[in-house]
């Protein structure tokens, strides 16, 4: 069996999901943060139109973008002697683009559920934005960025339309499990797609599981946090 | 130690203008659910802007529209407790009481330990906020907040979160602590019995306006508004037109009053608290009714205020009974709310639902109220 869309897999997956994370985050906190609703209202829209396109157009767009023909792409090759378009790096670009909208998305969701006098109350008492963000927000919200980020992941590997644009179908370089699938499948070898199938099955059984566990994390600490941080009807007499 | 906020902020639906200043003690917020209560405290706070006014707390300036000052929260050393209490649950008790504080870690444990002997939450420090009762957060919620060494201290209905028993026993507790603190309070509440238990000055705030300012009990005694009147728990209020100098018709009753004071242009109320009632001389058909040795000791001196109701509810409390009057009158009036103690329920042997009674009120006991 060809070992190498595994591993180009998994390379692509890893990087994308560090650089996805954090550009998720930012964006999400940038976003919450701002105070014009106007700004909140384009910049969302904005971010999440990669998750909204099909993924052939978002591919599309990317080539317009990292094309050796167009601006970006030029300064890629002439400046760092990179060409973007059918190399490794697009495989990690597309899956960072159609992946970040999620990220974005689940942290934003999370960012915005926790309780707003916690972050008042740390404003009384001196806390700065930062440290309000660190050591308030952050920890409250961790089960649901944590569970966007795993989702990000599952679908960066997944990814397969926009890649096939930007970072083509080029064995040992750019193709990726799900390109592998398809190039098998098109060949009509069925028993070599299947070993690649079960793969992704598994990996993604596991996304599953690990979503599901920390969603009820979320669940039972979220609500006895709420419940708790503030009014518990149950009191104990003391 | 003193606080002077004039805050005015517009909302779509009314209009936030309040006048306030403390000096020492504790001033008590008293108004309906929605009357702005809460949005004073927070401009106070900062967490909220309004759109002018000036805070002066201890001759320091937070916030100045004309000369556009507006001090963060984080440098207002305010005190802000939550109705939610506002614990962070990701730290444990001791972390949160630490919150705010600044300093080495040795100073930071000194004034941790002592705010944790202070309010008996030994034993519990390592505890998130998660895996305590609701008094004990709101212990910590408090120790948090004093640790911090505020100006000023603010409690945002603090007592409405909790149940009855617990209530009454961390009003004490509560009580004690803020008697202790050298500085301002600001206690916003719903409720009359926690102004008056705990605010020797009070004001009262109806739709973003203030409407009574000035001694609790003296409000209590003599509101001379009308939601002040409501709010201290007068539960008989009756628009009036003016008929004389000491003479007014209730119009919501149908019964022609006289009042001990004057009753000036801006009178557009009266109000008589539920307990001021006397059962006056039985109307004539009734005569014979309950024991005359009973009548006797009981007939307070007649009251000039008479008029016929009849007796449409009796409502058994454990410890008052409620009779719910309806003034006789060929139209639909308001009912009239009577509060009478045990010692008194016999005037009402031989009357029933139904029947009807003459009831009286002395003049100096109608309260004139501006709306």
């Amino acid at each position: 069996m060809d070992w190498s869309p595994i591993f180009i897999s998994m390379k692509t997956a890893t990087v994308s999901i560090v650089l996805t994370f954090f550009l998720g985050v930012w964006a999400a906190r940038l976003v919450v943060m701002a105070k014009s609703p106007k700004f909140k209202v384009i910049v969302d829209g904005i971010l999440t139109l990669p998750m909204v396109l099909p993924p052939t157009v978002a591919g599309f767009f990317l080539l317009l973008i990292f094309g050796v023909k167009r601006p970006l792409g030029r300064l890629f090759l002439e400046v760092f002697g990179v060409k973007i378009v059918f190399s490794w790096a697009a495989t990690v670009i597309t899956a960072t683009v159609i992946a970040f909208p999620l990220m974005y998305r689940a942290a934003r969701g999370a960012f915005e559920q926790v309780d707003v006098t916690l972050i008042y109350a740390a404003r009384t008492l001196g806390f700065s934005e930062r440290k309000i963000f660190w050591k308030i927000i952050m920890p409250a919200a961790m089960p649901g960025v944590l569970s966007g980020a795993i989702l990000a992941f599952a679908r960066g590997l997944g990814e397969f339309g926009a890649t096939a644009m930007l970072a083509g179908n080029i064995a040992g370089e750019t193709r990726t499990l799900p390109l592998a699938i398809y190039s098998e499948v098109a060949a009509g070898k069925m028993s070599a797609a299947y070993k690649y199938v079960w793969i992704i099955v598994a990996i993604s059984f596991i996304v599953v599981v690990l979503m599901n566990v920390l969603a009820a994390r979320e669940r039972r600490g979220g609500r006895s946090r709420r419940f708790k941080s503030g009014q518990d009807k149950k009191t104990e007499n003391r | 130690m003193s606080l002077q906020a004039e805050i005015k902020k517009h909302f779509s639906g009314f209009d936030l203008e309040v006048s306030l200043h403390t000096d020492q003690g504790i001033l008590g917020i008293l108004g309906a659910s929605g009357s702005g209560k809460s949005m004073t405290l927070k401009c106070i706070a900062g967490i909220e802007t309004p759109d002018e006014g000036r805070i002066v707390l201890n001759g320091r300036v937070l916030f100045d529209s004309e000369k556009r000052i507006n001090l963060p929260p984080q440098k207002r050393k305010v005190g802000y407790l939550f109705q939610n209490y506002a614990l962070f649950p990701n730290m444990t008790v001791e972390e949160n009481i630490a919150a705010g504080l600044t300093g080495s870690r040795k100073e930071k444990q000194e004034v941790t330990e002592r705010m944790l002997r202070l309010f008996k939450l030994e034993n519990l420090e390592k505890r998130y906020p998660s895996q305590l009762s609701g008094g004990q957060m709101q212990r910590v919620a408090l120790a948090r907040i004093l640790a911090y060494e505020p100006d000023v201290i603010m409690l945002d209905e603090p007592f409405s979160a909790l149940d009855y028993y617990l209530k009454e026993q961390l009003q004490l507790q509560v009580k004690a602590v803020l008697d202790a603190y050298k500085g301002d309070v600001l206690l916003v509440t719903h409720s009359r019995d926690e102004v008056y238990r705990f605010c020797e000055k009070s004001m009262i705030l109806e739709r973003g306006r203030v409407v009574s300012f000035g001694s609790t009990k003296g409000i209590f005694k003599r509101p001379d508004h009308v939601t002040a009147a409501r709010l201290t728990g007068c539960k008989n209020l009756s628009r009036i037109r003016r008929l004389g100098p000491h003479q007014v018709m209730a119009l919501d009753w149908g019964i022609s009053l006289t009042t001990k004071d004057a009753v000036g242009d801006e009178i557009e109320y009266i109000g008589i608290r539920a307990h001021d009632f006397y059962l006056a001389d039985r109307a004539p058909d009734e005569r014979g009714k309950g024991s005359a040795a009973q009548s006797a000791s009981l007939r307070e001196p007649e009251p000039e205020n008479r008029f016929a109701c009849r007796l449409t509810e009796e409502l058994e409390q454990p410890f008052e009974k409620d009779i719910l009057l309806m003034p006789c009158s060929d139209q639909e009036k308001e009912r009239i709310w009577w509060k009478m103690n045990p010692d008194r329920y016999c005037q009402l042997d031989g009357f029933s639902v139904g029947d009807i009674l003459q009831v009286g009120v002395r003049p100096e006991d109608i309260l004139l109220l501006k709306a």
